[in-house]
């Protein structure tokens, strides 16, 4: 489980705080989805908890212990990120690349040993990716490279998982198959927490979703609660309406022309 | 990397040195290349193996080595197929040093101490700049700090040798070439403690290396303290480079193209890649001064300049498959 306690976040030489006292909690077994705008301090929220950006105010709490008290290693083997940005230098191969995932359970000097190697196995099974495992890293399509992070991240061997806008450059295939495993993820007992612009998957997968508007949390709730018009389009300034999806019974948004 | 191909590369170390010993202006024959390593020098081919030959190949497996392990780990951690060793200001603050040294009219001793204090001096000021513009964690800032006290670096050695006697301006451009030429006991000892002990120090750090390679949000969610493992792997790999321009001088293109070669070898993970570029190092700088002793004898070639020659071919190899 992941907490986020009235969190306030200022970045250096800046005039208004990028988290201005967000309070959150992503529930193991449940998929939590942090929306809103561009800007409006959801990445802020990722970056914090894995403290590469100092709290001015407030705490984050993994299972109940504040995470500015733990190591570094110890963070990592109970909650995976995998952050919006990441460009390899120097490629390696798929199975190298999920094998990364095990660093927080080793030490300096031991090698991986026979519980790294199934629990890279048993990952690269969960995402899906097995036919890639020789594959080079630069040889892969987006869609691909996602899932292969995902598998790193599983990897990683934690109960929570926190995914910066995991679907970013995918097609609706992939993207589908994406929100699918990280519902599969949260079922089997995973706290999820995804960081998305994709309004109408999360209000189809998401148990709880919480709307970020300038660096507080504008609404939250189950998706029914979030996903109405007047509080989105204050939100997103942009004429919509919100529908309710007649193929699957989700509240989906349709945004209109702006004039 | 397997076993055999570990094997493979320590014994093309040893036959590059080997030939390196016995090979020169003076062929040595193979029997007194071996009666030298028992300790019988009463013949002249054996005290030119052990006063000439051996420290000369000695040192420039050292400065290969500590090039090759300091280029593969700031390659890695600034995750920059182009970062080599003298990125941070190292061969500009060193050459500083050596030049005004030499300006002043010091010899053999002063000189590398005095570009060993200037290499760290700039290494030193690359970091306060980088701190003062951010932060050390992000390898953009750093880099950009190396390039502007290197610039410095140059304006100042231009000035000083602007109007300097010929022989000191001949005196500091020698150094700059490098040269293993002149190898001592000390030196050798010296360069081996930084090379032996800065290289256990970034293999131990290999692992942080892989991780860091893939940026640094997603170094810090995979629990690496970013900024530290930044931190530890310039100072170490900065200190081995000051050591190594201390010792020889400015050998360019080594830190660059040694770990791509390793790479290219097919050696991923940092830990292989330090050690491999290690080893690979040393044979390429043995090569090269060799190269250069027996190209146009009884003239020498420039060190610096023949490892360049030798490397540029490497990197087109590598540009073409980039393709």
């Amino acid at each position: 489980m992941i907490r986020f306690d009235d969190v306030v976040v200022r970045y250096p030489r800046a005039s208004v705080d990028a988290l201005s006292g967000v309070s959150l909690e992503a529930r193991r077994g449940a998929l939590t989805a942090v929306v809103g705008p561009n800007g409006s301090g959801k990445s802020t929220l990722v970056r914090a908890l894995i403290r590469r950006t100092a709290l001015t105010r407030g705490g984050i709490f993994v299972d109940d212990k504040p995470v500015a008290t733990m190591d570094g290693a110890e963070l990592a083997r109970t909650v995976a990120v995998v952050t919006q940005r990441e460009e390899l230098a120097f490629p390696v191969s798929v199975l190298e690349y999920v094998q990364l995932g095990r660093f927080p359970h080793l030490g300096a000097w031991h090698s991986a040993g026979e519980r790294d190697r199934r629990a890279v196995e048993e990952s690269i099974d969960a995402a899906g990716v097995r036919e890639l495992r020789e594959r080079r890293i630069d040889a892969i399509s987006g869609g691909e490279w996602q899932r292969v992070r995902l598998a790193r991240a599983l990897a990683q061997g934690g109960s929570a998982l926190v995914l910066d806008e995991p679907t970013t450059f995918l097609d609706v295939g992939h993207e589908m198959a994406v929100f699918e495993l990280l519902h599969r993820l949260a079922r089997a007992g995973q706290a999820v927490l995804l960081v998305s612009h994709q309004l109408n998957l999360v209000a189809r997968f998401a148990d709880h979703m919480v709307l970020f508007h300038h660096g507080s949390v504008s609404a939250a709730g189950t998706p029914d609660d979030v996903m109405r018009a007047d509080v989105l389009e204050r939100v997103y300034e942009w004429p919509l309406v919100v529908i309710r999806d007649p193929a699957v019974g989700a509240p989906a948004l349709v945004p209109l022309r702006s004039r | 990397m397997t076993l055999a191909r570990w094997l493979m590369l320590l014994a093309s170390l040893a036959v590059a040195a080997f030939v390196a010993i016995a090979v020169g202006t003076i062929t040595v024959p193979l029997s007194a290349v071996f009666d030298a390593f028992r300790g019988v020098t009463d013949s002249t081919p054996a005290m030119v193996v052990t006063t000439l030959r051996l420290p000369r190949v000695a040192l420039a497996i050292l400065i290969g080595a500590g090039l090759g392990m300091s280029g593969a780990a700031l390659q890695g951690t600034m995750r920059n197929p182009l970062a080599e060793p003298y990125l941070l200001g190292v061969s500009g603050g060193a050459a500083v040093g050596a030049v005004i040294a030499t300006t002043l009219g010091f010899g053999a001793t002063i000189v590398p101490l005095a570009a060993f204090v200037g290499a760290l001096t700039a290494v030193g000021a690359a970091f306060i700049v980088a701190r003062a513009a951010g932060s050390l964690g992000d390898p953009r800032v750093l880099l950009m700090a190396g390039v502007v006290v290197g610039a410095f670096a140059n304006a100042a050695i231009m000035v000083m040798l602007a109007n300097a006697e010929s022989n000191t301006v001949r005196n500091a451009l020698w150094w700059m070439m490098g040269s293993v030429a002149d190898a001592t006991r000390t030196q050798i000892t010296v360069l081996f403690v930084y090379v032996a002990a800065g290289g256990c120090a970034l293999v131990l750090l290999g692992r942080q290396i892989d991780i860091l390679a893939l940026g640094e949000d997603a170094a810090a969610g995979l629990g690496v303290d970013v900024d530290r493992a930044m931190r530890n792997v310039f100072v170490v790999a900065s200190l081995i480079a000051a050591a190594t321009v201390a010792a020889a001088g400015l050998v360019g293109f080594v830190g660059l193209v040694v770990p791509h070669i390793v790479r290219a070898a097919g050696v991923r993970h940092h830990r292989s890649l330090v050690a491999g570029s290690a080893i690979v190092g040393g044979t390429l700088v043995v090569l090269a001064d060799l190269l250069g002793r027996i190209l146009r004898p009884p003239a020498e070639l420039p060190l610096g300049a023949v490892t360049a020659l030798v490397g540029v071919p490497f990197f087109l190899i590598k540009l073409r498959r980039l393709r």
